[in-house]
């Protein structure tokens, strides 16, 4: 579960980033998080992964609270939370299956889970036959894809994607969205950041919008409904 | 530690390493060339410790009795000499004895067999507590009536000498030692940040994936770990070079062929072990200090 109470950012250069913003997910949800440039989004991402602190307010993911975490707690946070960004992050001299496993023994899995885990992510994104390829060798979305598949190894209950089909045509950005469907059927939590609101609007889930560092709206279907 | 984890971690260390050849050789010769200074030093004042020990065994003064008293006016001068500091005993030797232990040590010359005992002196062999004060003594002996001045043999411009030698390889070594492991350590911090530096995605990566600080750090602690490994092993193989060298030019020298060396094969264990000690120390001191800042956030 994810719950963000009164959360106050304030970059070091005196930027507000978060204004008193509240949210709650629940375990099992499908949230899409959407708002104009600047509103906030990549911030509360931010935040969630413990890569910067609140200023202010709380800040609980899957039993972690973020306020004063210790330092060496984050990792097994990060551990919980699979993160996808628009830019991939693919290492770019090692194959698709190295990708792999190289986030597993990051976390330190041992070979026999390695064999066992890695073929089951990649069939279930749909890239079982391209594992032998680097990651130059694959379509934007097909890299999309990799970078699902790793987020998925160390069966986090959660994934988070900020801008996931930024880089990709309609197409396949609707592909992405199918497939993070998907994997939410299959009991994970998704919260995704995306501008696109025709994507949006194809998806019967809940919207949050975003409006300088505050939920202005929050509810289902539609894109755009002002909060009351 | 996993098994298949420190494999991991050596063969990613062993690769950083190779993949700056150039940063990791320059950072093994700096770290040989301190490792080399170091030792040097050492083995320096090993040996100038050595040699005073030799003297201090037979830390012994001979002082040569006044020509005109007798056996007895001679004998009678031992408790006066016993009476000065720093004397640990004295041993009477009259002329004849001197005589003797003169023809004895060279038998073959028949020129010296029939010497009369009147050329020779009584004297006293005088042992002494602490070499270091061997000109204050030898000065108070020689203020003893019966003796007089001139009259005492010491070695005491040698025992400065050595204990000088001592000294300054102490103060010299442990100066150049401080300056250097820095400039090690240093090198070598900045050869695994060239590391750090090409695989800051990889880094980012882990983080996102949950990799823990330690589990980061390992494969640049082993890159630190085997600079110092290597840097170690060459330079104890070119110590022990050159120290083989300098022994050989020793004894092929006649003015200074008197001086003892150590034998290399009597120290090669400690200097294997303080090299693979300081070695190491270097290498991972400075791995660590080169990801110290890359595992905040
Ligand atoms: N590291 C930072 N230091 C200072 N200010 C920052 C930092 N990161 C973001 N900001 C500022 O905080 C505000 C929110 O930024 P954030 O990245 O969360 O917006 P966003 O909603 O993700 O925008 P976009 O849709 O363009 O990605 C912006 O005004 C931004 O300039
Ligand atoms: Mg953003």
């Amino acid at each position: 579960m994810i719950r963000l109470t009164d959360v106050v950012k304030e970059y070091p250069n005196g930027t507000h980033a978060l204004n008193g913003l509240t949210l709650e997910i629940q375990d099992g949800e499908f949230v899409f998080m959407v708002g104009p440039s600047g509103s906030g989004k990549s911030t509360v991402i931010k935040l969630l992964i413990g890569e910067v602190e609140p200023t202010e307010g709380k800040v609980v993911v899957n039993g972690f609270s973020l306020r004063n975490i210790r330092e060496r707690q984050i990792p097994y946070l990060r551990r919980t939370v699979g993160v996808i960004f628009q830019d991939f992050r693919l290492i770019e001299h090692k194959t698709v299956y190295d990708n792999m496993v190289f986030a597993m023994r990051a976390v330190g899995a041992g070979p026999k889970e390695i064999k066992k885990r890695i073929p089951y992510v990649l069939d279930l994104v749909g890239l079982e036959n391209k594992s032998r390829r680097l990651p130059s060798e694959l379509s934007g979305g097909e890299q999309q894809r990799v970078a699902i598949a790793r987020a998925l190894l160390n069966n986090p209950s959660t994934i988070i994607a900020d801008e996931p089909t930024g880089n990709l045509d309609p197409a396949r950005s609707l592909e992405i969205m199918r497939l993070l469907e998907r994997i939410n059927a299959l009991g994970t939590t998704v919260l995704v950041v995306t501008h696109e609101k025709d994507l949006v609007n194809r998806f019967d889930k809940r919207v949050v919008m975003l409006e300088r560092g505050r939920v202005v709206s929050d509810g289902k279907g539609y894109y755009g409904r002002r909060a009351q | 530690m996993s098994r298949h984890n420190f494999f991991y971690f050596a063969r990613e260390g062993a690769y950083n390493m190779f993949n700056h050849g150039f940063m990791s050789f320059a950072a093994i010769g700096v770290t040989v060339a301190c490792l080399l200074i170091m030792g040097t030093f050492t083995l320096v004042a090993v040996n100038a410790n050595a040699m005073l020990e030799d003297m201090e065994q037979k830390n012994q003064v001979l002082a040569f009795v006044d020509e005109n008293l007798t056996e007895e006016e001679a004998r009678a001068l031992a408790d006066d000499l016993e009476a000065v500091d720093n004397v640990r005993g004295v041993t009477f030797i009259s002329r004849e004895e001197a005589m003797e232990n003169f023809q004895s040590k060279y038998p073959d010359e028949e020129l010296y067999q029939d010497l009369e005992p009147e050329i020779f002196r009584h004297r006293y062999a005088i042992d002494l507590v602490d070499i270091g004060k061997m000109s204050e003594t030898k000065a108070k002996l020689e203020q003893v009536p019966g003796i007089g001045e001139g009259n005492v043999n010491a070695y005491e411009d040698e025992a400065a000498g050595f204990i000088t030698i001592r000294n300054v390889a102490g103060v010299v070594c442990i100066a150049l030692i401080s300056i250097l492991l820095l400039v090690s350590v240093f090198i070598i911090a900045n050869t695994i940040k060239l590391t750090t530096f090409d695989r800051r995605d990889e880094i980012a990566i882990m983080k996102m994936v949950g990799a823990t600080n330690g589990f980061i750090r390992w494969p640049f602690v082993y890159e630190g770990f085997l600079l110092g490994l290597f840097s170690a092993v060459i330079g104890f193989f070119l110590q022990w070079g050159l120290y083989e060298m300098v022994t050989r030019s020793v004894d092929a020298n006649d003015t200074i062929r008197l001086i003892r060396i150590v034998p290399f094969g009597d120290m090669w264990v400690y200097v294997a072990g303080i090299f693979l000690g300081v070695g190491m120390l270097i290498g991972v001191g400075g791995s660590l200090s080169a990801i110290r800042k890359f595992l905040q956030v």
